[in-house]
């Protein structure tokens, strides 16, 4: 179970920052988006940890959330594909629907939603079975494949995918828990795209790992993009600056501004967009 | 004084040294400019003179208590004249109780021989020599202990690394009497074992499927040939432990998946400690409970279906105690579950996986080790349960698979044959022996074979 942050206001916020409930600045909407969040709200018990955040996700885009510490951009990540709903005193309020599809409605399946927006976490966690066996997990448990060779067929083409086909073509029995970090989180991602989903949720994937492992993960989240959308969470303001298409900046639970990724980092619209990128507080 | 009186009195003065050696190595600190200029911390210096007080002394106290005796009755006998001195173990150890009950005043000194009378005077008078020179000794060398202790508290002399292998020390012995306690249980039953085997040959024993151990008392009685076959044991062990299995894994793994993985909070907080009074059930409870509720209750249902089933029976013992072993596993299986990791749930959520097919699939295969480890903690409970099989199970020695008659097993024969009148030159009483060896031979075996495959098919997480 995650923890369950509690927001800190900053002490060199500026002063006369007022945040205005609901209000975005930027271009939070999209044209037929596949992501449509419209005034979502999330409580851990009384606490309030997102507040009123209306955002669009475009198809095949690469979004970033940005934000200090416990800024809810996690949170906001995880009702996405539903992983709060194992937190026992989390309540998720407002309108997420995915392709026009309400996922919050009682009656949607958790499992085709979980089939659809795939998810990679912050510590590479690769089951402790072989290579094989977990790329294979999402496949066999949604019964992708009939036979063996077609099994065989999406194990390989998602290690390819993910950059790991060559390094790991030999010893697809070992044990995954044996791999580097960095490996591991590379098959975390391909064991994600195994069973095709349209949207991915990244939480930080490259925190844990080294700067090496970390351009690798990057390289394959931007070939990845032509085919997924592609939702990341990250402490690093170069890397958003990097892969990202647009960047949505939290600021204790509330969406500040989303702009595009250039436009963020160069000329941001919201002052306090301007402090956090700028090194002021984070 | 009394090695009893003696223990505190050392204790005592160990704490005395203790506070000493804290109080002079704070004022050795001070002129220095305080404890930090010391090489230890105050409370190592203190602990050290505690230690070096109190260990040689209680060691000697030890020592003394063990020998003392011994050596005080070697010296009595000596003093007895010539033509008194006894020639066998037994005219010794009547000599000797007759001494030592003159001297205790239970005896009247006018009904024994005159050496006798000044033999136990001498006990007297050794015993408070020897009392009086243990109290000294023991006094002197703690007291010497801590003023050498309180000598050494200075600033450039490092207590803490002494404290600390004092320390390793005394933890290992700790560690070492549990071996030692094995290793001793070991010992006192195989050498009645090996007697036993002298009397009845080891084939017999392990391959012969009759036991009736009635051998006779005398050479003139009717029936003397008892028959030892194991085999009937055995297979009513196995036969009770399996149905006890069979009850308690599969309730006692799906409660513990329950628990850990769909109770909310509330329910694990009530259902938890419930399951767990079940093991705090004595077993006296649970085998009248099983000889006079189950056993019935299975000997109306059989026939009801047109079968015939004695009055104890094999099942109502095994499931009673299948009952009673439920907390063992689901206890178990239940922290393990817990220990694997989160993120290995997560992972397999996100994926799309349902909970009952995370749990197969992730949770169930990297907590398998710890599961075994309960399986088998409870498999050995089962084999070494013997009061439910006592009151359910019944005593007859039957080979038989069928778990509608009554068997017996390894653990109730050894009771019955140690139980009541015994004499232990007759391979009736040692056959206990030989049955408790082999049963702590099975459950070693068992529990070699678990912890192989354990490793073999362990999953590891990081």
């Amino acid at each position: 179970m995650p923890e369950q942050r509690t927001a800190v206001v900053q002490e060199d916020r500026p002063a006369e920052t007022v945040i205005e409930e609901g209000k975005t600045v930027g271009s939070p909407f999209a044209d037929d988006p596949k992501f449509k969040l419209r005034n979502v709200e999330v409580f851990y018990g009384e606490q309030r940890a997102i507040k009123n955040v209306s955002l669009d996700i475009a198809r095949n885009e690469v979004i970033a959330f940005i934000g200090p510490s416990g800024c809810g951009k996690s949170t906001f990540l995880r009702c996405l594909n539903r992983m709060n709903d194992s937190i026992e005193s989390c309540r998720v309020t407002g309108s997420l629907t995915l392709d026009d599809q309400d996922i919050y409605d009682p009656k949607h399946d958790v499992v085709e939603l979980r089939a659809r927006v795939g998810m990679v976490f912050q510590k590479p966690n690769p089951f402790p079975k072989s290579i094989y066996d977990n790329v294979a997990y999402g496949p066999r448990i949604h019964g992708l494949a009939n036979r063996k060779s077609d099994l065989d067929d999406i194990v390989e083409n998602s290690l390819r995918k993910a950059g790991l086909w060559d390094e790991v073509k030999d010893r697809l029995d070992a044990t995954a828990t044996g791999m580097s970090g960095g490996q591991q989180q590379r098959l975390c991602i391909a064991r994600a795209i195994a069973v095709s989903p349209e949207v991915v949720l990244m939480d930080e994937p490259c925190s844990a790992l080294d700067p090496i492992a970390t351009a690798k993960v990057e390289e394959l989240i931007a070939e990845l993009s032509e085919s997924y959308t592609i939702v990341i969470v990250t402490h690093s303001m170069q890397q958003a600056a990097r892969v990202s298409h647009r960047t949505a900046y939290f600021h204790l639970g509330h969406l500040v501004e989303v702009n595009e990724t250039s436009k963020v980092f160069t000329s941001p619209e919201h002052e306090l967009t301007e402090s956090y990128i700028t090194g002021r507080f984070g | 004084m009394q090695t009893a009186n003696l223990l505190p009195l050392v204790l005592v003065i160990a704490l005395v040294a203790y506070g000493l050696a804290y109080l002079r190595s704070r004022s050795v600190a001070s002129p220095l400019g305080g404890i930090r200029h010391l090489k230890a911390l105050p409370f190592y210096y203190a602990a050290r003179a505690a230690l070096w007080c109190a260990i040689p002394s209680l060691l000697l106290l030890g020592i003394w208590a063990a020998f003392e005796g011994k050596v005080i009755q070697d010296m009595v006998m000596a003093s007895l004249p010539e033509d008194m001195a006894p020639t066998s173990a037994g005219e010794a150890s009547l000599l000797l109780s007759q001494i030592s009950n003159v001297a205790a005043g239970k005896l009247d000194p006018g009904f024994v021989p005159q050496p006798i009378v000044g033999a136990a005077d001498q006990l007297q008078v050794l015993r408070s020599q020897s009392s009086e020179f243990k109290t000294t000794l023991v006094v002197l060398i703690a007291v010497l202990g801590a003023t050498f202790a309180w000598t050494r508290v200075q600033p450039h002399i490092n207590a803490r690394e002494n404290v600390e292998r004092t320390l390793r020390w005394i933890f290992f012995v700790c560690a070492a009497v549990a071996i030692l306690t094995t290793i001793g249980i070991v010992f006192s039953v195989i050498f009645e074992t090996i007697r036993f085997f002298g009397k009845v040959p080891v084939t017999e024993f392990l391959f012969g499927t009759a036991w009736s151990p009635q051998t006779a008392l005398r050479a003139d009685q009717v029936g003397a040939e008892g028959a030892f076959g194991v085999i009937p044991l055995f297979v009513g062990t196995l036969l009770i432990s399996a149905i006890a299995l069979l009850v308690s894994v599969p309730i006692g793994l799906l409660s513990a998946v329950y628990l850990s993985e769909y109770a909310s909070r509330p329910a694990r907080a009530v259902v938890k400690p419930m399951l767990e009074m079940l093991a705090g059930i004595p077993t006296v409870v649970y085998g009248f409970f099983a000889a006079l509720t189950v056993a019935p209750f299975i000997r109306d249902l059989a026939e009801l279906v047109g079968l015939h089933a004695s009055a104890q029976s094999a099942l109502a013992a095994g499931l009673v105690m299948g009952i009673m072993i439920i907390p063992f596993v689901s206890s178990l299986s239940d922290d393990v579950i817990n220990a694997v990791p989160q993120a290995m749930r997560d992972g397999s959520l996100a994926l799309g996986a349902t909970q009952s097919e995370t749990m197969k699939n992730v949770i169930f295969p990297a907590a398998l080790p710890g599961i075994m480890g309960g399986i088998l903690l409870a498999a050995s409970r089962a084999i070494g349960e013997t009061m439910i099989v006592v009151m359910a199970a019944g005593l007859a020695a039957n080979l038989t698979a069928n778990p509608l008659e009554s068997v017996t097993t390894v653990t109730v024969q050894i009771v019955t044959l140690l139980t009541g009148d015994q004499e232990f030159d007759s391979a009736k009483t040692l056959s206990a022996f030989a049955l408790g060896m082999l049963l702590f031979l099975v459950t070693l075996v068992l529990n070699i074979v678990a912890l192989k495959i354990v490793r073999k098919y362990r999953e590891q997480y990081e």
